[in-house]
């Protein structure tokens, strides 16, 4: 097998090294709109890395902040109120969630005169939304639309370049949208050569991409009050509400990794058995 | 590494095998899993919404159908002669003797009673699905007053009991209750 | 060069052979079909890509069983598989990494192909098959990507189909036709849903013609020398390959896994989690990582038809490349300067798929011309004109005596002739 062996070797180190500049070509990342942008400093998550679970009380009060902040103009469709104490969630006991529900008022019908009503929230129900559709929205928020919740964590990236992206697969770093979303509720700054909006109602912020965004600093140090002891501040209430939206996007996160660490100690079992498995039968041969 | 070293320990070898084949076949009954689990109701449909109905708009006699996790629920208002009827039959008359009702005891009789809403006895919720192969019968029809099955010829009486026909069980009782005197929840 | 079976069934099998000869047909295809000793874990590609096939095939008709097709309800029903669903997340993220696992391994089973001197006679009509199967998974991939209706999957879409626009005098009327209306919208996702739930079993009835032009004239082997003694040369099929195949097989869906269940959405584009949206598009649009390479071919050149014509050269030029190598040798291993443009051409490939992920703005438009121009000759004039001047190593005369250190005597010319009669 000798030969073999070397052939293997060598062009085996070949075809990995052009494996490897193959995957250059997935800088494909997409940054949200091109010309300058800043990256956003990489924060640490609990829910990074392969053993990374979402902090509780920390989605407890990212969902705080939604529901007392966000919640007036930035839906959260996809998400059911059962879900709130679903396993790797934010740990509310069913009660809570069933309470939380019944505060919201959901619109059901039409009822038997054919009209639709309205009613308290069920935990089957999904989070209403704040207006009826998306003209509403931008109507009543400058012609801006505030976007969904559920899914922006996952939907908002930015660059990350070469190599840094190589490293990514082996760092499993996965958090480019959780940062952002920190970046930019910290990022509202005066503009830095003292531009003046391209139009009335725009704010600066560092990280959003153009700079020129249609929502005002949300959130102040302060607004929210923890009762658990964590800061109020706004550089804290961003990585609460980031993580909470990641937890949105990716509800599933927990079993994924889980069930991952399972499948590839299996595969680590299985593979070695088969090697040796392998080496036994082709032994005759050599 | 020779034929010589693998006849000198056959029962090393043959471990081996075994361990590699079992592995492979509890790999590929894990695998398996995702795949049939797929199919079963999801966590959306699992979540049991539930059904409202206002009752006080139910005359005496009457039959209301509602809908409730995809299936027909009769909500009827039996008259008191209706009610005297369902009390008349004795158990031992009923092909099935049980009460299928989820709000009680799954071992209680079929009695009139045990059918019935509690406290309230000239309410009858029932499924609205023949428990022969799932057609859904035509309510104050048949041979006892209740419902017969239009496809099999299925007789229930005005408890929802099976009297005659294919169908095997009684009509099932869903988890509800009653709000005050109209508003009933099922579910 | 099929294996004789050693089938002899008896009793009820024999009755049922006499019958229907299909165990027996397993038996010599699965069992007893000679595999070179000497293949190198790169053969194992083949049987990787069988398996991908079969993952994508099931992971998409479990998915196609709670999708549905209709644009408002398209990304509604995608995200409903992804939070309600059973093990939905699962196969949703095993069927979209799937496709990026599928074409890793399609890339280094033909780029193999390439070093090896696969596709060399008598293996046209097996490279050619393998050829048609790519273009089909390209085009099935294409139209799975729009099904998600994200704004990735909306924009794909609508700049895909209008590359058919470019064709002079006919190119509106087939985009039209194409989308069933005026605009990529609904008619467009319910054809591309048929059309990608269909297409996966057409190239599963093309690999069959693969595996069975494959069985008919042999593996090629390390070496690029025919089989000349079945006895000293081949082992069966079973157990020597399934094991070692099994063996790669499962280094790769480690490999995968690690993907699916760690970095899922790493090969895919945040802005395909954005709902389409036929008003607005993304400020930086680009297709998925396995048709970067052409999509840079495509952009290369500054005339739209061409850039078209040249897309489609790129692959179309795989068709023919078992006549435009002109070399009697068929492995790299003894061809030094082949070897050397080899990885020049692999090299350039891989800028290719990076300029694709480049804006179209200096100086990638520049590199990428130059690169296009280099994929092309490479093809068409490099080696053509290599097989002609090169001068090759000493080829073995068997693949005997190279896998027992035996004394390669004959130069490459000598062994060229019986060779091609292998």
């Amino acid at each position: 097998m000798t030969m073999a062996n070397t052939t293997i070797g060598r062009a085996g180190r070949a075809l990995a090294a052009a494996a490897a500049l193959g995957l250059a070509g997935l800088s494909a990342a997409p940054a949200q709109a091109a010309g300058e942008t800043v990256k956003p400093p990489a924060q640490s998550w609990s829910f990074s890395g392969p053993f990374g679970k979402y902090d509780a009380g920390q989605l407890q009060r990212g969902f705080k902040i939604y529901s007392e902040v966000c919640a007036s103009c930035h839906a959260l469709s996809l998400v059911a109120f059962r879900n709130l104490h679903e396993y790797g969630g934010p740990g509310f006991t069913e009660d809570q969630a069933r309470a939380i529900a019944e505060d919201h008022k959901v619109q059901d019908g039409p009822n038997d005169a054919g009209e639709m009503f309205e009613r308290p929230g069920r935990l089957s129900d999904r989070f209403p939304k704040p207006f009826p559709n998306e003209n509403a929205a931008r109507a009543a928020n400058g012609g801006a639309y505030p976007p969904d919740f559920s899914l922006l964590a996952k939907a908002r990236t930015y660059e990350r370049g070469f190599p840094t992206f190589l490293f990514d697969i082996v760092t499993q770093y996965q958090e480019q949208g959780p940062d952002y979303i920190h970046a930019l509720l910290t990022g509202y700054a005066e503009p830095k050569h003292g531009e003046k909006p391209p139009r009335p109602g725009l704010h600066y912020n560092t990280y959003f991409p153009g700079h020129w965004i249609a929502m005002a600093q949300p959130i102040q140090d302060g607004q929210v009050e923890y009762t658990d002891g964590t800061p109020a501040t706004v550089d804290q209430y961003g990585k609460d509400i980031a993580a909470f939206m990641m937890w949105a996007a990716e509800p599933h996160m927990a079993a994924r990794k889980g069930t991952g660490m399972v499948v590839l100690i299996f595969l680590l079992i299985f593979g070695a058995l088969l090697y040796f498995t392998k080496r036994r039968v082709w032994s005759a041969v050599h | 590494m020779s034929a010589i070293h693998d006849a000198t320990e056959p029962t090393r070898r043959d471990f081996l095998y075994l361990a590699t084949g079992a592995a492979a076949a509890v790999g590929a009954g894990f695998l398996a899993w995702p795949f049939i689990a797929q199919m079963n109701p999801d966590a959306s449909a699992l979540a049991l919404a539930t059904s409202e109905v206002d009752v006080s708009q139910i005359a005496e006699g009457q039959v209301v159908t509602v809908r409730w996790r995809g299936k027909p629920v009769f909500v009827w208002n039996r008259t008191a002669k209706q009610v005297e009827e369902a009390k008349a039959v004795e158990i031992g008359q009923l092909p099935d003797p049980l009460a299928r009702n989820e709000n009680i005891e799954p071992d209680a009789p079929a009695t009139d009673v045990n059918r019935a809403a509690k406290g309230k006895e000239n309410w009858l919720v029932v499924v609205g699905v023949c428990t022969h192969l799932g057609c859904v019968p035509t309510s104050q029809q048949g041979e006892f007053g209740g419902w017969l099955c239009p496809c099999h010829g299925s007789h229930y009486d005005t408890a929802g009991r099976i009297r005659k026909g294919p169908a095997p069980e009684n009509l099932p009782v869903p988890p509800f209750a009653f709000e005050g005197d109209t508003k009933l929840t099922i579910g | 060069m099929q294996g004789h079976s050693t089938y002899q069934p008896k009793g009820v099998a024999k009755w049922f052979e006499d019958r229907l000869p299909i165990v027996g047909l397993i038996h010599s295809s699965a069992v007893a079909y000679p595999v070179p000793r000497n293949l190198n874990y790169f053969w194992t590609f083949g049987g990787i890509l069988t398996f991908m096939l079969v993952a994508q095939i099931l992971t998409g008709v479990v998915l196609a069983m709670h999708y549905t097709p209709e644009t408002t309800k398209a990304f509604l029903s995608v995200e409903k598989i992804m939070r309600d669903v059973n093990y939905g997340w699962l196969l949703r993220y095993l069927h979209a990494n799937g496709a990026s696992m599928f074409f890793i391994a399609v890339y280094i089973h033909i780029f193999r192909g390439l070093y090896y001197g696969s596709y060399k006679a008598p293996r046209e009509v097996l490279w050619i098959l393998g050829v048609l199967i790519f273009l089909l998974m390209m085009a099935t991939a294409f139209m799975g990507y729009v099904l998600p209706w994200g704004q990735m999957s909306f924009w794909g879409a609508t700049v895909i189909t209008n590359l058919f626009s470019a064709l002079p005098g006919v190119g509106t009327a087939i985009v039209t036709w194409l989308w069933g209306g005026f605009s990529v919208d609904n008619p467009t996702l319910n054809r591309f849903f048929a059309l990608h739930y269909l297409l996966p079993f057409m190239i599963a009835g093309i690999v069959g013609l693969h595996i069975w032009a494959l069985h008919h004239v042999g593996q090629n082997n390390p070496t690029g020398v025919e089989v000349k003694d079945f006895r000293k040369e081949t082992v069966p099929f079973t157990p020597y390959a399934t094991l070692k195949d099994a063996f790669a097989l499962v280094c790769f869906i480690a490999f995968f896994s690690w993907f699916v269940f760690y970095t899922p959405n790493y090969l895919g584009h945040a802005d395909n989690y954005i709902e389409a949206n036929p008003l607005v598009t993304p400020a930086h649009i680009v297709p998925e990582w396995y048709f970067l390479p052409f999509y840079a071919i495509l952009r290369a050149i500054p005339s739209k038809l061409g850039g078209v014509l040249m897309m489609f050269g790129a692959i179309a030029v795989l068709f023919i490349l078992p006549w435009l190598d002109t070399s009697k040798v068929r492995s790299a291993k003894y061809r030094p300067m082949f070897q050397i443009f080899f990885w020049i051409f692999a090299a350039n490939a891989v800028l290719l798929g990076w300029l694709g992920s480049r804006p179209a703005v200096e100086p990638y438009v520049t590199i990428s011309r130059f690169s296009t121009f280099w994929y092309f000759f490479h093809f068409l004039v490099i080696l053509p004109v290599l097989g002609l001047t090169e001068k090759t190593r000493p080829v073995p005369n068997s693949i005997a005596d190279s896998v027992l250190g035996g004394a390669p005597a004959t130069p490459a010319s000598a062994v060229a002739a019986p060779e091609r009669n292998g």
